[in-house]
């Protein structure tokens, strides 16, 4: 699919109104997500009201979004693309849309403005960090500890250097299995001031910095690959401390009520979203375009917010987000976004990390296996 | 075992039947053909039949097994994308860049600009900057950058150019200078999908290089990316670049007599006149870093279609501009891995042995009913999911898991030192000892089942007490499926990722978790292909050592 | 050969032996075994001889009673300690050593020094006639061949007492007529007491000093093979061993060592009662198919003679072999000699045929 090819039909699926059955559209979709919770969030806020509004519509769904780029790629080397929408992280996005396996989109044409006319640039903002991507929510990854360690003698983490703090806070720790997010934690309790992280880990110097901040927990740590790993070892007691997703710890703490507690200091923000693959054919694109301008929407995105802790990505979505569908507990202090929660955030730097990723992995997996 | 297993007579083999036929001339057939020919004829409808057989197994294989090989084996190599995407730059640097601690001269980041906008227009920009980010840090960014930046390289000249004459802004005045007439005329009127492949007038190439090559360049686009008609589309700044370049380098204008010839000689009076600015400013505008002399290094170090750089990689080493240099030393992790990975699984083959050779010997020797309900327990791990598996193990294994509870409550353990058998490289030991002690027990057990009892018999009645019939008799005779046994363990675990990525921690991962890392995150492809090529060779260097060392006909599977 | 018990150099007592404790196997097996005596074990597949074979060598434990080696009790003691050599049906050649290798292993484990083992080695393999074969490895060598080493090896460690556990039992006959004369005569030659098993009876008679022949997990009849072939005591054995024509009958009378036998067709024959006791018993009669006569000249004068009837004659070079119908038997044979006086019965000939007393044996039916 020629790539001006699909902008103009983009742009014609607009201009003739969204939600018109003008163009032939395919009446069956398949969307990729991350399966669980999430995945469950996203069926009751987007894809069930619009089944509904479109009863004639197909909609099947695929966990396969942690392998996403990786099965893109073969998709389009074997010609043979069978994804209509991909939710992915904006690290993934962005790599994708360098790849040229994700489409760009103008998001003032394909999404619909905020209720008040705002465009949809300016209502996602930032957050708009590709050309590829059409940001949903905004997640984080901090720490959970347990609240019931003997050896901490009623002292309870308050920051995240207490992580690094193996002293007051005896016990395994978990982290990702990754140098994103880990290495900036390390320079922050190292001393380093926020604003000269990156600056920092683009030196030598400040690379064996982190590293030896890590250090002091190296053999304390349990590295996780899985969002599921941390909760699952902070309720075996297995660690005291862990990062995971801010979801998943919400589960932990208010579905699953276990003896653990959120520690929002420098929570590492992220974004999750998604992308439209290149080449779909012309009724599927309109189908995908047609469900993207629904699901995006400033309501749709706020309902999300009631099944599971993740921020909208829409300014305009923010007022509007209510209480869990379940436990009825307001959900917008358990919000990464919240400003209580909000005092110290890292905002996860794309651009940088999608140069630095390879050295910089290679060094922490090195370190990690020696 | 029967009896005249080999009879003592003397039978030719079919190479000394074959020197015979050959000191007494051909054997001849009843009917005077030699006797070889029409025995082919005989076997020939045979030898068909059999392939017709096979051949959807062959087919298979070959699609499912030998074609992924083949391919992985030439992504390890591969490296089009470099020429493909920059192909004039290449060539500029190896013309004109000797020194190559210095920036490039005007040629390279002219050459560069009219690749780069193409590329960015084909959207293959990120990834040239994606492949050779691998090599160097940084160059993702630039080229994503200057991607959008390399829109304005050349609009100085552009300018200048419509502002001597408004025709240069025209499409027609272009395609009337660069294009073959006829292309014109066929192109002229004609639907966007059918433009026919653009052609260049003749022997314009000659008096304006750059120019001819640029446009050609943006015109294939236009066609094949875009869809539309050059026809009708203005050009792009860079090609004014290329004219100016052209222009201002001497090009012999007098020597054109085509359709635009008085326009071009106007050009080319005024160009001296025309503010100029380096093209190499122009991407310092963009970025500073095309400034630096490394990224021109990388470039031109990987601009061969095919490169060992990925094998470089994957042995810890690595192409530089100045040559092959190790990796620096807190990043070399695949050698190690390697390592790790061979002598982990040799650690699991022998545990397998050791656990699996007494099962073995019991299943073999114990009446049917009994071995068949202990044959069960061998496969339950079969039958059970991964999933289940793993969960088990931790619960069993962690640190507040049942053994250490239980090891604590014994009192063998103190409660605040916790055995760690778990997340290390004894976790995976232990649980892919699991998993793939059923690939040891059943060829040990087929294996044993076809020694007969009476050669511990025998052994015995000669005198041997029950340790040597056993080590001198038995043992030898079990030893092909001890071979291939190992052979399936040891193999069969190098290859293994799932259960070291779960159970592994940061010791206990194998050269294959960093392999579907590359696979499925960095998406280093070239570079997963060079590891997956250099375990394949592991695996068929000590496959070729065992069969001279032990020979691979006393490896048995039953 | 001796066989008197006192002297016995193998002693089975009262031995029974059962697998799964319901059924004997064998059943109260008495048999002594005279040293340098060539013992065979003769019977059916599932009489019980291998059993008591493997019991002597020490592979299975008897249930009950005791196995005497030289006098010693030899229950509890493992097989590697009894120091009796064992051939095997299937030869039990080990496959990943030499020939040498293979005879050595004996020497070996018993600590004897290198020079004497290879001494001792090609003295075996001499004694064999596979002097040339030591490099060898088993799969190289033909059936016979592996049989002379396994037997070499059995011998090399010089044991007092050898087992042979169907030896031959997967050679052609050619080859196995050969080697049943050579094991017979280094059997003899060396003096070793061997225990010999089979179930083939021609191998049993032509080796054996005697033959003890198996059925049901009993001894049948112990004996000299002249007189198991000429005495069978039982219609078991009669059966087993040898040829032999049969036919029903009823005792007429016995008179001390003669019986009158009326076969079922009413004509009467002469016998000596072997297990028969009184008139009017049901018996089976045994007539070896060689001792039948149809020439007049040749019978006594008062024997009985019955009617024949010539229902096929078969060439087979050293003898003619002619079935006849004798009361109501289809299949009685004759074995006559190949000799230039001899006359060839055509078929449908009818003859007067008898026999003397002592060869017609009336036996249990």
């Amino acid at each position: 699919m020629k790539l001006k090819t699909a902008m103009l039909l983009t742009t014609a699926t607009v201009l003739a109104a969204p939600g018109s059955m003008a163009q032939e559209m395919a009446d069956s979709m398949t969307l990729v997500s991350w399966g669980g919770a999430y995945q469950a969030s996203q069926i009751a806020a987007y894809s069930d009201p619009y089944q509904e509004m479109n009863p004639d519509v197909e909609i099947v769904w695929d966990e396969s979004s942690a392998e996403a780029v990786a099965r893109l790629r073969a998709m389009d080397e074997a010609g043979n693309l069978t994804w209509d929408l991909v939710d992915v992280v904006a690290a993934d996005a962005i790599r994708l849309c360098d790849e040229g396996l994700a489409m760009e989109v103008d998001h003032d044409e394909i999404l619909a403005p905020a209720p008040d006319g705002t465009p949809a640039s300016e209502d996602f903002g930032d957050l708009i960090v590709s050309d590829c991507f059409i940001p949903q929510i905004v997640y984080s990854t901090t720490f959970g500890y347990r609240t019931d360690v003997a050896e901490w003698n009623g002292a309870e983490p308050s920051s995240v250097c207490d992580v690094f703090d193996t002293e007051t806070f005896p016990g395994q720790r978990s982290l990702e299995r990754r140098p994103i997010g880990n290495l900036e934690w390390a320079l922050i309790c190292d001393g380093v001031a926020y604003e000269d992280v990156y600056d920092m880990l683009e030196t030598e110097e400040g690379v064996d910095r982190a590293f030896a901040m890590l250090d002091t927990i190296k053999d304390q740590t349990i590295w996780w690959t899985a969002g599921a790993d941390t909760p699952q070892l902070l309720a075996d007691g297995e660690v005291v401390i862990g990062s995971t997703y801010n979801g998943r710890l919400f589960s932990l703490i208010e579905e699953q009520d276990q003896p653990v507690a959120m520690l929002w200091d420098w929570q590492m923000f992220d974004l999750d979203g998604w992308i439209i693959p290149t080449g779909l054919p012309e009724d599927r694109l309109n189908r995908v375009l047609d469900f993207v301008n629904f699901a995006t929407d400033t309501q749709r995105l706020a309902d999300q917010a009631a099944y599971i802790s993740y921020g909208p990505a829409r300014d305009s979505s923010a007022p509007l987000v209510g209480q869990h569908a379940e436990l009825g507990i307001d959900m917008a202090p358990h919000m990464p976004t919240d400003p209580a929660n909000s005092v110290n955030t890292f905002v996860f730097n794309y651009e940088w990390w999608a140069d630095y990723r390879d050295d910089l992995d290679a060094r922490f997996q090195a370190w990690l296996a020696q | 075992m029967t009896d005249a297993t080999a009879e003592p007579t003397h039978r030719p083999s079919p190479r000394e039947q074959k020197e015979m036929a050959e000191q007494d001339g051909p054997m001849l057939a009843a009917d005077g053909t030699p006797l070889k020919r029409s025995l082919n004829r005989a076997l020939r409808a045979q030898k068909l039949r059999a392939l017709m057989l096979i051949a959807p197994l062959l087919i298979f294989i070959l699609v499912t097994f030998v074609a992924p090989i083949a391919d992985m084996l030439f992504r390890s190599v591969e490296n089009q994308i470099v020429s493909e995407t920059v192909p004039r730059t290449i060539v500029a640097l190896d013309e004109t860049w000797s020194d190559h601690d210095a920036v490039p001269g005007e040629a390279v980041f002219a050459a560069m600009a009219y690749d780069l906008k193409e590329a960015a227009e084909r959207r293959e920009h990120t990834r040239l900057g994606s492949r050779l980010n691998y090599e160097t840090t940084g160059i993702s960014s630039l080229f994503r950058r200057s991607g959008r930046g390399v829109d304005d390289v050349g609009e100085i000249y552009a300018d200048q150019f419509i502002e001597l004459d408004e025709a240069w802004e025209e499409p027609a005045t272009w395609t009337a200078l660069m294009a073959d007439p006829e292309w014109i005329a066929d192109a002229e009127g004609t639907e966007d999908e059918d433009i026919p492949r653009f052609r260049l007038a003749d022997g314009i190439a000659d008096i304006l290089p750059e120019t001819a090559s640029a446009y050609a360049g943006f015109a294939r686009v236009i066609i094949d990316q875009d869809g539309d008609n050059p026809l009708e589309e203005e050009p792009w700044n860079t090609i004014y670049l290329a004219l100016y370049r052209d222009l201002s380098a001497g090009a012999d204008v007098s020597a054109y007599d085509g359709p635009q010839a008085r326009r071009l000689s106007a050009a080319a009076e005024a160009v001296p006149g025309f503010e100029s600015e380096p093209v190499s400013v122009m991407f310092e505008d963009i970025d500073e870093d095309w400034l630096d002399p490394q990224v021109w290094g990388t470039i031109d170090a990987f601009s061969s279609r095919y490169t060992a750089g990925y094998y470089l990689a994957a042995i810890d080493m690595q192409l530089t501009p100045e040559g092959i240099e190790p990796q620096p030393e807190e990043q070399r992790i695949y050698l190690l891995l390697f390592k790790r990975t061979l002598f982990m699984s040799g650690v699991i083959m022998g545990m397998c042995v050791l656990l699996g050779y007494p099962v073995a010997f019991l299943l073999a020797n114990l009446p049917l009913r009994t071995s068949n309900l202990l044959m069960i327990l061998v496969l339950l791990p079969f039958w059970t999911s991964l999933l289940v598996r793993t969960s088990a193990w931790k619960v069993l294994l962690q640190q507040e898991g049942v053994i250490n509870d239980t090891l604590v409550w014994i009192g063998l353990v103190a409660d605040n030192d916790r055995l760690q058998l778990i997340n290390n490289q004894l976790g995976t030991i232990i649980a892919m000892t699991h998993i793939l002690l059923p690939f040891m027990i059943l060829p040990l057990y087929s294996v044993m089942q076809t020694i007969p009892p009476s050669y511990v018999r025998a052994a015995k009645s000669l005198g041997a007490n029950d340790w040597t019939a056993f080590w001198r008799v038995y043992f030898p005779q079990s030893v092909p499926g001890i071979g291939a046994g190992c052979i399936l363990v040891f193999i069969l675990s190098i290859g293994y990722y799932i259960t070291p990525e779960l159970v592994g921690g940061r010791t206990g991962t194998f050269i294959s978790n960093r392999i579907a890392f590359h696979i499925s995150e960095s998406l280093n492809w070239g570079l997963a292909a060079a590891l997956g090529a250099i375990l394949l060779g592991a695996v068929l260097i000590l496959y070729w050592a065992y069969d001279r060392i032990v020979g691979i006909d006393n490896v048995k599977l039953g | 050969m001796t066989s008197g018990d006192a002297a016995a150099f193998v002693a089975f007592d009262r031995v029974q032996k059962s697998y799964d404790g319901e059924t004997l196997v064998v059943k109260d097996l008495n048999l002594a075994i005279g040293k340098g005596e060539f013992l065979t074990m003769l019977g059916p597949s599932g009489s019980g001889k291998t059993t008591c074979l493997m019991m002597l060598a020490g592979f299975e434990t008897a249930t009950h009673g005791e196995i005497t080696l030289d006098g010693r009790p030899i229950n509890n003691i493992p097989p590697h300690k009894r120091g009796i050599g064992m051939v095997f049906q299937n030869y039990a050649l080990f496959p990943h050593m030499t020939v040498a290798e293979n005879l050595a292993f004996p020497l070996e484990v018993r600590g004897i020094g290198k020079s004497d083992r290879e001494e001792k080695i090609k003295r075996a393999l001499d004694m064999v006639q596979m002097g040339d074969f030591a490099g060898r490895r088993p799969a190289q060598l033909s059936g016979g061949q592996q049989q002379r080493i396994a037997l070499a090896r059995a011998l090399v460690f010089e044991p007092e007492l050898v087992l042979m556990d169907e030896p031959l039992g997967a050679l052609d006959k050619q080859l196995r007529e050969t080697l049943q004369f050579e094991i017979t005569k280094l059997a003899h030659d060396l003096g070793i007491t061997t225990v010999y098993v089979t179930h083939d009876q021609t191998e049993a008679l032509t080796m054996s000093d005697r033959v003890a022949v198996f059925d049901d997990g009993v001894i049948q009849q112990l004996d000299a093979p002249d007189i198991l072939y000429e005495e069978p005591k039982n219609s078991f054995v009669a059966q087993f061993i040898g040829e032999n024509n049969t036919l029903h009958g009823t005792v007429e009378r016995i008179d001390g060592d003669a019986a009158v036998v009326r076969l079922d067709d009413g004509s009467q024959i002469d016998t000596i009662p072997v297990n028969v006791d009184k008139p009017g018993q049901r018996t089976l009669v045994s007539i070896r198919p060689e001792r039948v006569e149809f020439n007049k000249d040749r019978l006594a004068p008062d024997a009985h003679t019955i009617k024949a009837e010539v229902k096929e004659f078969i060439y087979m070079g050293d003898i003619y072999r002619t079935r006849v119908s004798v009361a109501g038997n289809d299949d009685f044979i004759i074995k006559t000699r190949n000799a230039p006086d001899q006359r060839r019965l055509k078929k449908g000939e009818i003859l007067e045929i008898g026999w003397r007393p002592q060869d017609c044996r009336a036996l249990d039916a």
